[in-house]
């Protein structure tokens, strides 16, 4: 396959409306949730500023290497991941079939997290917040039980919007609001990709910049809040000592491998449709820029409205102490106030030892309240509601907030779609006189329908599953397979070539030395401790239940047999699709060469016409 | 006789003071909140302000039994602190000095609470009897879920989107296959470019044109 004119101009392929859409369609699928509710996590606990440090080490040796890769393979192809691969070498067709099915998979489970965002938002109209208050028990004379014991946020999330089950096994039944709110994030996937680029392209412009827009109000609203210096400085404040633990290094490598969504081949279902003179390196290298710098400026009002929210705390804390000292020995109102505690306490402690010991006084520490790291849907949906509820006017905070995790999500979701609309659209699944609207009707209604197990009693125990084990170690195998792929066996001299005719200059060194070495030998590593890292110990979750005796602390379990086949299946099912396509090719060419009559003809054809 | 009323008056209060005290029988203690309720608006906890308490305690036992027999007198006030916290009683006038039961005065309490906090400008939290629970007043519940209207709204701008979108792209295909059969036509007439009896716009348009017997396989390129 030679480089130059036999890609036509014209072959009815769609194309982007600008350059814009494209770069902010690249930038909407790589910003999502995790960064918002993943980085600042780990910022905090790797040692805060220090934890930049292997960050951008990660984000230029890996992430910007790969991402380059990925949209220089998609743009000059003009093909979707299957196709793209097919094209590169019969036996590497098993990477896209393997992108491809992991794209499938995130799709199903991500939409269900975007219902949970949607089912937040629908109930911020309230007043009060539904979150807030304990609902009564049925005498009227108390708080419902398991809502007292644990908090109103915690009760909200866990009873009333997932009904959660105690363990994976015990399913549970259909939770009738979630099927709702599951339905209407699929219609709305299926409005925005109805037409697939044509549709989303505009889409985007909504989804990919309202985010910034309601995190800088956020940022504002943030650092005006009370604490919010004391979650600051908690965040940035560097530890070097981390950086001798590998850990660190893992997490980062893998946060921007993930961050970056590489080997979901949406990036390069979004490349296929650019013209081919199409500068992708100054593409890649802005996309995986933006992508930091947003997760860097997500990080700040995350981390001022967890500082609020511990300070909030640590006066609650003290609140409740003075309350009962006051009442314990009939002092006057204020006249111990937050400031004079301590003094109050000590001076008090030495007359009174036996009265002061018999209240059982908790030590309120700020920097404990600080240590209480969440990351995840724990953030979002516990840590961060409990905040809203303490600020003023939180029906608005709460509804702005939805909806930008939903416009974050979304823009994410469009990525995934585009995976797997595209090749579909390529291997003509639907005979071409059907109209592109009923191929992406029929993925948003399948997908629908399985995703309605996600909404059972178990289903966000299984959606930690599909997180932790389908779209994690696939996509490592995948990009490596893509590195090696591209490198070693499309041969890198020819690749370079082929960028150098759509960039219009040479390769760069740099590329070369990533590609060629540092890249696939850092991606060896990061799978190899992954996999370590996953295998130390049995797979083990933390579950819901309100009968265990440690309540409101969450019981850790174990996976039964059954779930743990299930999880291997789901990490080994899209990597085992590189070797078993390659093998079949092996098994069709030994047994065509075994057949003289069929001789491998010369074969000119159209190839333009059939992208 | 002035030594014998003093005798008999000592004694009454000595068997007032005995009726209230700290953990007596029938005995409820209260603790008030002024600052936490009011802030700047609070006002000091005087002599006037215990009056206007027995009086509503009185208040609330006549509103109880309805036996109007309960006066101000009834109601003994003891161990005020700085707090601002106290014990009472309410003694039966027409029993010898004996207490009111302490359920017929929590009955009492409890049926008027409202009232008594409103005298005060305080609330449950801010008054509290200590042994006296409040019944806590239910959540205000819409008769539909205020979610289920949003998501109404939601779903219908969706379904109008979609489907504003589907018969747009409908319109957009019969038009474009109005035109192409338009075209053909018009080509028909005029001169067709063609290659191979193939018009030239369908090969762009179909999948281009591979010919079997040498496509084997869809292997076109050459294999490794």
């Amino acid at each position: 396959l030679s480089a130059t004119s036999e890609i036509p101009k014209e072959d009815g392929r769609p194309k982007w409306d600008n350059k814009f859409q494209y770069i902010l369609s690249c930038i909407g699928f790589a910003v999502g949730l995790g960064n918002v509710w993943r980085f600042p996590y780990l910022c905090q606990i790797h040692g805060g500023g220090a934890f930049l440090i292997p960050y951008f080490i990660a984000l230029l040796f890996e992430g910007i290497p790969l991402l380059h890769l990925e949209l220089a393979l998609g743009q000059y192809l003009r093909k979707g991941s299957i196709g793209a691969w097919n094209t590169i070498s019969p036996y590497l067709g098993g990477v896209g079939v393997g992108s491809w099915m992991v794209s499938i998979l995130v799709s199903l489970y991500y939409n269900t997290v975007l219902t949970w965002v949607m089912w937040y938002f629908i109930n911020s109209f309230q007043e009060p917040l539904p979150w807030s208050v304990c609902p009564l028990n049925k005498n009227r004379t108390g708080f419902n039980e398991e809502c007292y014991e644990s908090t109103a946020v915690n009760y909200f999330w866990y009873r009333k919007t997932l009904n959660i089950t105690p363990d994976t096994v015990e399913s549970g039944t259909l939770q009738w609001w979630l099927i709702l709110c599951l339905a209407t994030c699929w219609a709305i996937v299926y409005l925005c990709t109805i037409r697939g680029i044509e549709t989303t392209g505009k889409a985007i412009y909504v989804t990919a910049i309202f985010p910034y827009l309601v995190l800088t109000i956020f940022l504002i609203q943030g650092l005006t809040l009370p604490g919010a210096t004391e979650g600051l400085i908690y965040l940035f404040t560097p530890n070097l000592n981390t950086l001798k633990n590998p850990r660190v290094w893992l997490d980062a490598a893998t946060q921007i491998f993930f961050s970056l969504s590489l080997a979901f081949g949406g990036l390069i279902a979004f490349a296929s449709y650019n013209p081919t003179k199409n500068d992708c390196e100054k593409d890649a290298v802005t996309v995986a820029i933006v992508n930091s710098m947003t997760s860097l400026y997500a990080s700040i009002p995350v981390f001022s409205v967890l500082g609020f929210k511990a300070t909030t705390a640590y006066w609650d804390c003290l609140d409740r102490n003075i309350i009962n000292v006051i009442n314990e020995f009939d002092l006057p109102e204020e006249s111990i106030m937050r400031q004079n505690y301590t003094s109050w306490i000590s001076f008090l402690n030495s007359s009174y030892p036996e009265k002061i010991a018999g209240l059982k006084l908790k030590s309120c520490d700020l920097q404990e309240f600080l240590d209480q790291s969440v990351s995840g849907t724990g953030l979002a949906f516990i840590a961060f509601t409990q905040a809203i509820v303490l600020m003023p006017g939180s029906q608005a905070w709460a509804i702005l907030f939805f909806i930008m995790l939903f416009s974050l999500g979304l823009s994410s979701m469009f990525g995934n779609i585009e995976g797997v609309f595209t090749p579909l659209l390529e291997l003509q699944i639907i005979p071409k006189s059907a109209p592109k609207e009923l191929l992406s009707g029929i993925i948003c209604l399948i997908s629908f329908l399985i995703a309605l197990c996600f909404t059972l009693g178990s289903g966000s125990y299984w959606i930690d599953i599909f997180d932790r084990y389908a779209a994690s170690v696939p996509l490592l195998v995948i990009a490596f397979f893509e590195v090696i792929g591209v490198v070693y066996i499309y041969k890198i001299k020819r690749f370079s070539k082929d960028v150098e005719w759509m960039t219009g200059r040479k390769l760069n060194l740099f590329w070369h030395i990533t590609w060629r070495f540092i890249s696939p030998l850092l991606l060896l590593i990061v799978f190899m401790a992954f996999v370590t890292l996953q295998m130390q110990k049995p797979p083990s979750y933390t579950a819901w239940n309100p009968k265990y005796e440690g309540f409101p602390m969450k019981e850790e379990k174990v996976y039964p047999p059954w779930v743990q086949a299930i999880c291997v299946l789901l990490a080994a099912l899209p990597c085992v699709c590189v070797p078993l396509v390659a093998l079949f090719h092996l098994v069709k060419q030994k047994c065509r060469s075994k057949n003289p009559s069929f001789v491998p003809p010369e074969v000119f054809s159209c190839e333009g016409a059939s992208s | 006789m002035l030594r014998a009323l003093l005798l008999i008056l000592s004694v009454v209060a000595f068997f007032f003071a005995e009726l209230c005290k700290p953990d007596a029988q029938n005995a409820f203690k209260v603790r008030i909140s002024i600052k936490t309720a009011l802030g700047d608006n609070a006002y000091a906890w005087d002599a006037n302000e215990e009056y206007l308490f027995k009086a509503m305690v009185a208040f609330a036992m006549r509103r109880y039994s309805s036996k109007s027999t309960t006066q101000i007198s009834n109601v003994l006030l003891c161990n005020v602190t700085d707090r601002v916290s106290f014990w009472f009683v309410v003694t039966d006038s027409s029993k010898n000095v004996t207490t009111v039961p302490g359920s017929e005065v929590e009955a009492a309490i409890r049926m008027n609470r409202n009232r008594i906090n409103n005298a005060f400008l305080l609330s449950d939290k801010t008054l509290q009897f200590l042994k006296i629970t409040s019944t806590l007043s239910p959540p205000v519940e819409p008769s539909t879920p205020v979610w289920l209207i949003v998501f109404g709204v939601v779903l219908c701008l969706i379904v109008a989107g979609i489907v504003f979108l589907i018969v747009s792209g409908i319109q957009k295909h019969k038009k474009k296959n109005k035109e192409s059969t338009e075209r053909e036509n018009l080509e028909e007439k005029v001169e067709v470019t063609l290659e191979n009896g193939i018009p030239c716009e369908a090969l762009d348009l179909k999948a281009g044109h591979i010919n079997g017997v040498f496509a084997a396989d869809d292997e076109r390129f050459t294999s490794l």
